[in-house]
């Protein structure tokens, strides 16, 4: 196997941001908002890190699909002690129009070329909650997948991975290579440190177009609109159990 | 029942806010809601935006919480300040050969702005330990620099500035604990006052006199704890940095090797000074970040209370008064990582820049957040309300590290003895 574990981290707008929606109802604002690594892909970062700390695997590459200032997020991950990243560059429209589907045909594709032993991804996305990036990789790649994992276990030519669903918890093992998703309790992303933040500025990342990937960008999606959720309505105080009934019918929730 | 009247009322408040909401949703919608003016990132390089993007998270996630307690509890956060040394804080400008972060004053700046968000008072701490190291690693010899700054650097030792005494403060070059040479040791005797992190710090860096009058005579000794000799005054109670404890110095016959002198007998006022230029530009730095939480907390607040039917938020006066108070933070800002980079290029004007730096910062950031409380009204006096321990804890940067008077003197010096 050839060790290498390839992570994917995509920059977000930085959870602490109160969001706001565009005039135009398209969107929302974006420009000159703070913006870092989904917490979901720290989490991925970290696992495939401790991974080569235990030297159970050898490489870990860091890649990310976005416009120039992708590459802030890529940073972030080599300093946390990925050893290299990949940038493939997606701007403007092809970007406003990037979901999970090109993505994850960018990162099957990615995984062959770099012959990985492991895709780690986060479950999901905190803009837009998708959740779809890891399993439509695994299924591109035909691999196997253990999703909203809570712990991981490399083992030889498998990986046993602890499931966080719906009833508790659930124990699988698959074979590698394998497309993993980190769920919030697989472990606390480490600090940077100034030193591996230093280290970090001579890692290398390269350039790629996802047209040398031979992948297609046009989305099968069109955004109608994006609004504020609906105000929140007062409550009404009801007197008896049957009133609070009736009421519940009227509004059609029973 | 006698419930029902109160929770009634509290019902008709609560669609009062309501029907409000809508209200004060139009009139702000035209802001962008994000205080991206103040964003203390603007016009920074990748790298130091990845440092300052660290220090922010370890800030809010290590500091912050605990900000409160600190102060309520005296507690010398030294668990803490190990895990911010594991990330390279400890001696963030001494060179990385003794185990230091080898990183520039901007740098530096950037960092410890950050930090202060979380809690200004053990972020001035850590600044005066980070002094200390850089004194050592540039002043000192091999053996020297290798037997304290690695410990300094990891923070498994702590460390003290030992400047100001019961008789001198401003006038710091009289001062008069003396050193008398005997042998292959220096016998110190006298006292050194408000030492922060005094009694529980393990290394002291002591200015005292090993020769005649004025600067000229006054060396630098490095003193460690349980050195015979050696002790402690009672614990001070302060109005704020009470994250730090602060203690007199006491020194009775104390004798300390004359390996543990850095430099030469007669350099010691010129290091102190020089520490302090850094230590100046640290504690201004101080001071940014805690007027830039202080903004924060004023703009959430002003979103929030409501008076007269609206948020205070609308009211012009307030809104004039956030505009002030964010522009002087920037100012300041901009001042302080100038006199930053005029210090790591030795440039001419570094001296008096750090001076001004200092001066003003220090002072403007200060009127920041009692602005801040003020905005808060009641609620700003109450120590629930985060705003009020960041004035106290920063009252005391006009005062440290050189009095903003002692500031003046030095800029009008520069102007008056031109020729």
């Amino acid at each position: 196997m050839s060790g290498r574990v390839l992570v994917g981290v995509k920059r977000v707008i930085d959870y602490a941001v109160k969001i706001r929606v565009k005039p135009d109802h398209t969107g929302v604002v974006t420009d000159g908002v703070k913006h870092s690594m989904n917490p979901f892909c720290e989490i991925a970062v970290e696992e495939a890190v401790k991974l080569k700390e235990k030297k159970l695997i050898k490489e870990v590459v860091a890649v990310s699909c976005g416009p120039q200032q992708s590459q802030e997020t890529i940073r972030t991950a080599l300093a946390m002690g990925a050893d290299r990243g990949i940038h493939v560059e997606v701007s403007g429209k092809d970007y406003e129009s990037l979901g999970p589907l090109q993505v994850s045909k960018i990162l099957a594709a990615l995984a062959k070329s770099e012959e990985a032993q492991l895709v780690i991804l986060g479950k999901q996305a905190i803009d837009d909650d998708c959740n779809q990036t890891g399993q439509m990789t695994a299924a591109l790649l035909d691999w196997p997948q253990g999703t909203f994992a809570s712990e991981v276990s490399l083992e030889e030519g498998k990986v046993k991975v602890v499931r966080e669903i719906d009833g508790g918890l659930e124990t699988i093992r698959i074979n590698t290579p394998a497309v993993l998703t980190a769920d919030l309790r697989l472990n606390t992303p480490r600090y940077a440190t100034l030193p591996n933040i230093m280290k970090a500025k001579k890692k290398k990342i390269t350039n790629v177009k996802p047209a040398d990937l031979g992948v297609d960008l046009t989305s099968r999606l069109e955004v109608l609109s994006v609004d504020e959720p609906p105000q929140r309505q007062a409550g009404i105080k009801v007197e008896t159990v049957e009133d609070l009934v009736s009421k519940l019918k009227e509004v059609g929730k029973v | 029942m006698a419930v029902v009247g109160p929770l009634s009322r509290i019902a008709r408040l609560g669609r009062n806010i309501c029907q409000n909401h809508r209200l004060i949703f139009n009139k702000i919608s035209q802001r962008r809601g994000i205080a991206s003016c103040i964003d203390p990132s603007h016009g920074l390089s990748d790298e130091q935006k990845e440092f300052q993007k660290v220090a922010f998270d370890f800030a809010a996630n290590e500091m912050s919480p605990h900000m409160a307690e600190w102060d309520q509890k005296e507690v010398f956060p030294v668990e803490t300040m190990r895990k911010a040394a594991q990330l390279g804080f400890g001696g963030i400008y001494v060179q990385p050969d003794v185990g230091g972060s080898g990183l520039s004053r901007l740098d530096t700046s950037i960092i410890f702005e950050a930090l202060s968000t979380g809690c200004a008072s053990t972020t001035a701490y850590i600044s005066i330990h980070n002094m200390c190291a850089w004194m050592i690693d540039t002043f000192g010899n091999v053996d020297q620099r290798e037997k304290f700054c690695p410990d300094l650097c990891s923070m498994e030792k702590f460390a003290s500035y030992c400047l100001t005494e019961p008789g001198s403060g401003s006038d710091a070059a009289s001062l008069l604990t003396s050193a008398q040479k005997k042998g292959d040791h220096y016998i110190l005797n006298g006292s050194k006052a408000f030492i922060s992190g005094g009694g529980d710090t393990d290394v002291y860096v002591v200015m005292c006199r090993t020769g005649g009058k004025g600067p000229k005579g006054i060396s630098c000794l490095v003193v460690e704890k349980g050195t015979p000799g050696l002790s402690f005054g009672k614990k001070e109670k302060k109005v704020g940095w009470n994250s730090q404890p602060t203690r007199a110095v006491i020194f009775e016959d104390c004798a300390v090797p004359v390996a543990n002198r850095l430099g030469e007998e007669g350099q010691g006022f010129s290091i102190a000074m020089k520490g302090l230029n850094g230590g100046r530009i640290n504690i201004a730095s101080c001071s940014l970040g805690a007027a830039h939480a202080c903004v924060l907390l004023a703009r959430d607040h002003l979103l929030v209370r409501k008076q007269f039917g609206e948020t205070l938020a609308n009211s012009q006066f307030l809104q004039f008064k956030l505009a002030e108070m964010a522009t002087k933070l920037v100012t300041s800002r901009l001042l302080v990582r100038d006199a930053a980079t005029a210090l790591q290029q030795n440039r001419s004007d570094a001296v008096t820049l750090c001076s001004m730096a200092k001066l003003f910062a220090t002072d403007e950031c200060f009127n920041i957040c009692n602005q801040a409380l003020q905005m808060h009204g009641g609620y700003g006096y109450l120590k629930d309300y985060a705003v009020q321990q960041f004035v106290r804890d920063i009252r005391v940067h006009q005062i440290l590290e050189g009095t903003n008077e002692v500031m003046r003197m030095i800029i009008s010096r520069n102007l008056l003895t031109e020729s």
